[in-house]
């Protein structure tokens, strides 16, 4: 398992520089150059080439590249060209909203996605197995930002219950209000994820019910609940282990769209309006911390699933 | 919106009836493509028609209603039809190309390749389709090819693993040693008895992507990101409706109505390949 980890992690420090690399000079093919957002369509050359040699755009692209790289190993994101704001504050404000967002839809959708899926698998010849099967395939097609309008339509302007959007402007200052603005967003993305979720939940369900260790533990006495419990979880767990990472990365990454939806100023807000200021510096300091996220997600997926299942330590990434 | 290698199998499905469920895909994505090739040569109005009164009620001269520019709300459904068609397809087919070229190239490579570009895919694929797509779009500007070539490219490293694993459990049947035995050259096996034998799994794959690649441009559109005016994609058209879904319900429900149905046959239609590809799965469990 140490050789294992010892392993892992350094795959995990490589694929980090390998995005780094990637997402640099994916940007450099960005259209345009940065310092054209500073500037009015009248400027003259001397506004120009200033413009350039306040973004560092004059100086050549690797050395562009290692005095970005050398301040993100002091953890410096640099400042926005836009705003001239450091890059860094303004994602640990961001992520004040985006993180809860994602831990508190991605816990509701778990606990769902559990009961459903288990109860879909063992109930699979009853009509509520079916009608729970029937929604997680419908759900799987909806998206989610139509889930989002919706509920707002329904929650927000029908009913006046919650917020249709925004954020408090002192962020967390009143809890109960920052909560009530994250309640339609974690809703909205915990439902959708739920759907995907239940399928794969009830899948390895079905998988421990019909497997031979199944039937031998029951053959040598134990009791059903007993043998599902004792031998069920474990193996079952492992599949969804991987897929729990994969749809935290992904909900975390993906909050973009319901941020949109919500007028919520999370991560996915910042990197859109970025992305339209085409304000390099910020664009990478959200693609740095969002990559360093889902890396790190797959990491202990990866590591929990080994924990989990002896068998797999053998190979570094399961699939092979 | 997660890039699904192979979503798990409908089992409570498989027991009923499944060519119900090819035949339902089919006549949903047949309903879908019907109304795109009849936009090419019929719509109600002229798609920049803003002649109707802004958000008129559904009825006789515009069946489901106008938007809040006053344009019939049938013909942007029907264009967005033909734009979620174009964007299936073509992304799918670049995603292919490229993800089977990739796979098979892992797959007959020399060991510290094939780990290389495992590890690389295994990177791309820990990123939702959606946001490597918006970078895409970021750097190409948003246009309706920038959006296809966009999803094609996330979508080609999902095909390029599955592809490598596929290839690799083939290239260990006895078949191919066979064959190699008895003098085909590796161009010959590739298409002679590896692209046959992974199909069947790579085609079920290609329509799930097909529907995760539908759901990818409406987020895009939705955000901003997508095809410019007037292609009028369903995305876009519920982003415009956002505002006006009290006054004016239809123009918010049915192009959601319309995505989830095409996005529901692929997947059906993907439900069903999987019985013809695979039949012995069909009954079991």
């Amino acid at each position: 398992m140490t050789n294992y980890l010892l392993r892992r992690s350094a795959f995990l420090l490589v694929s980090f520089l390998i995005a780094m690399v990637a997402i640099f000079v994916l940007l450099r093919l960005l259209p345009g150059d940065p310092s054209n957002a500073l500037l009015s369509v009248t400027a003259t050359p001397e506004q120009i080439a200033a413009a350039q040699a306040q973004v560092g755009a004059d100086r050549p692209v690797l050395d562009q590249f290692l005095t970005w790289f050398a301040q993100l190993t002091r953890l410096d994101l640099g400042e926005s060209f836009i705003s001239s704001l450091p890059v860094w504050p303004e994602i640990a404000a961001r992520l004040a909203v985006t993180v809860p967002l994602t831990l508190m839809a991605f816990a509701l959708a778990l606990a769902i996605s559990l009961v459903a899926g288990f109860v879909a698998a063992i109930k699979a010849d009853r009509w509520y197995g079916i009608l729970i099967s029937g929604i997680s395939q419908l759900g799987v097609a909806v998206p989610v930002f139509w889930v989002g309008i919706l509920l707002v339509s329904v929650f927000s302007v029908g009913l006046r219950w919650l917020p249709s959007s925004g954020f408090p402007r002192d962020d967390w200052a009143d809890p109960a209000d920052a909560l009530r603005s994250l309640t339609l967003p974690v809703i909205t993305v915990a439902l959708v994820m739920s759907a995907s979720l239940t399928r794969y939940v009830r899948s390895a369900t079905l998988d421990v019910m019909g497997s031979d260790y199944l039937r031998s533990a029951r053959a040598q006495g134990s009791r059903y609940t007993e043998a599902l419990w004792r031998h069920g979880l474990r193996n079952g767990a492992v599949p969804i282990i991987s897929i729990l990472g994969i749809e935290l990365a992904t909900t975390f990454l993906g909050a973009v769209v319901v941020e949109s939806v919500f007028g919520l100023p999370g991560l996915g807000s910042m990197l859109l309006k970025a992305i339209e200021q085409h304000d390099y510096p910020n664009i990478q300091g959200v693609l740095f911390v969002s990559t360093l996220v889902v890396l790190v997600i797959g990491f202990a997926a990866d590591v929990a699933q080994r924990l989990v299942d002896p068998r797999l330590r053998v190979s570094i990434s399961g699939n092979r | 919106m997660s890039a699904v290698l192979i979503a798990p199998a409908d089992v409570a499905g498989a027991r009923r009836n499944r060519s119900w469920t090819l035949l339902a895909g089919l006549v949903l994505v047949g309903a879908v493509l019907l109304v795109a090739l009849l936009s090419l040569v019929w719509l109600p109005y002229a798609p920049a028609d803003t002649t109707g009164t802004r958000l008129e009620a559904p009825g006789g001269t515009h069946w489901l209603g106008t938007d809040k520019l006053g344009r019939d709300l049938v013909t942007q459904l029907m264009i967005g039809a033909r734009i979620a068609l174009v964007v299936g397809l073509g992304s799918v087919a670049i995603g292919a190309i490229l993800g089977i070229t990739i796979g098979l190239t892992a797959a007959f490579a020399v060991s510290w390749l094939d780990d290389t570009i495992s590890a690389a895919l295994d990177v791309v694929i820990a990123f939702p389709v959606l946001l490597l797509a918006m970078l895409i779009v970021a750097a190409q500007g948003a246009s309706l090819g920038s959006v296809i070539v966009a999803i094609g490219l996330a979508m080609s490293a999902v095909v390029a693993r599955l592809t490598r694993v596929l290839t690799k459990r083939v290239l260990g049947e006895q078949f191919v040693t066979a064959a190699r035995t008895s003098g085909t050259r590796w161009p010959g096996i590739v298409v002679r008895h590896i692209l046959p034998n992974i199909w069947p799994t790579l085609s079920v794959n290609l329509a799930l992507q097909f529907g995760v690649a539908v759901l990818a441009e409406a987020s895009l559109s939705y955000l901003g990101l997508g095809a410019p005016p007037p292609n009028a994609s369903w995305g876009r058209l519920l982003q415009e409706a956002q505002g006006t879904v009290i006054t004016a319900p239809v123009g918010a429900i049915a192009p959601g109505v319309a995505l989830i149905m095409l996005v529901i046959g692929v997947n059906f239609i993907a439900d069903g390949l999987r019985d013809v590809a695979d039949p012995a799965r069909k009954g079991s469990r």
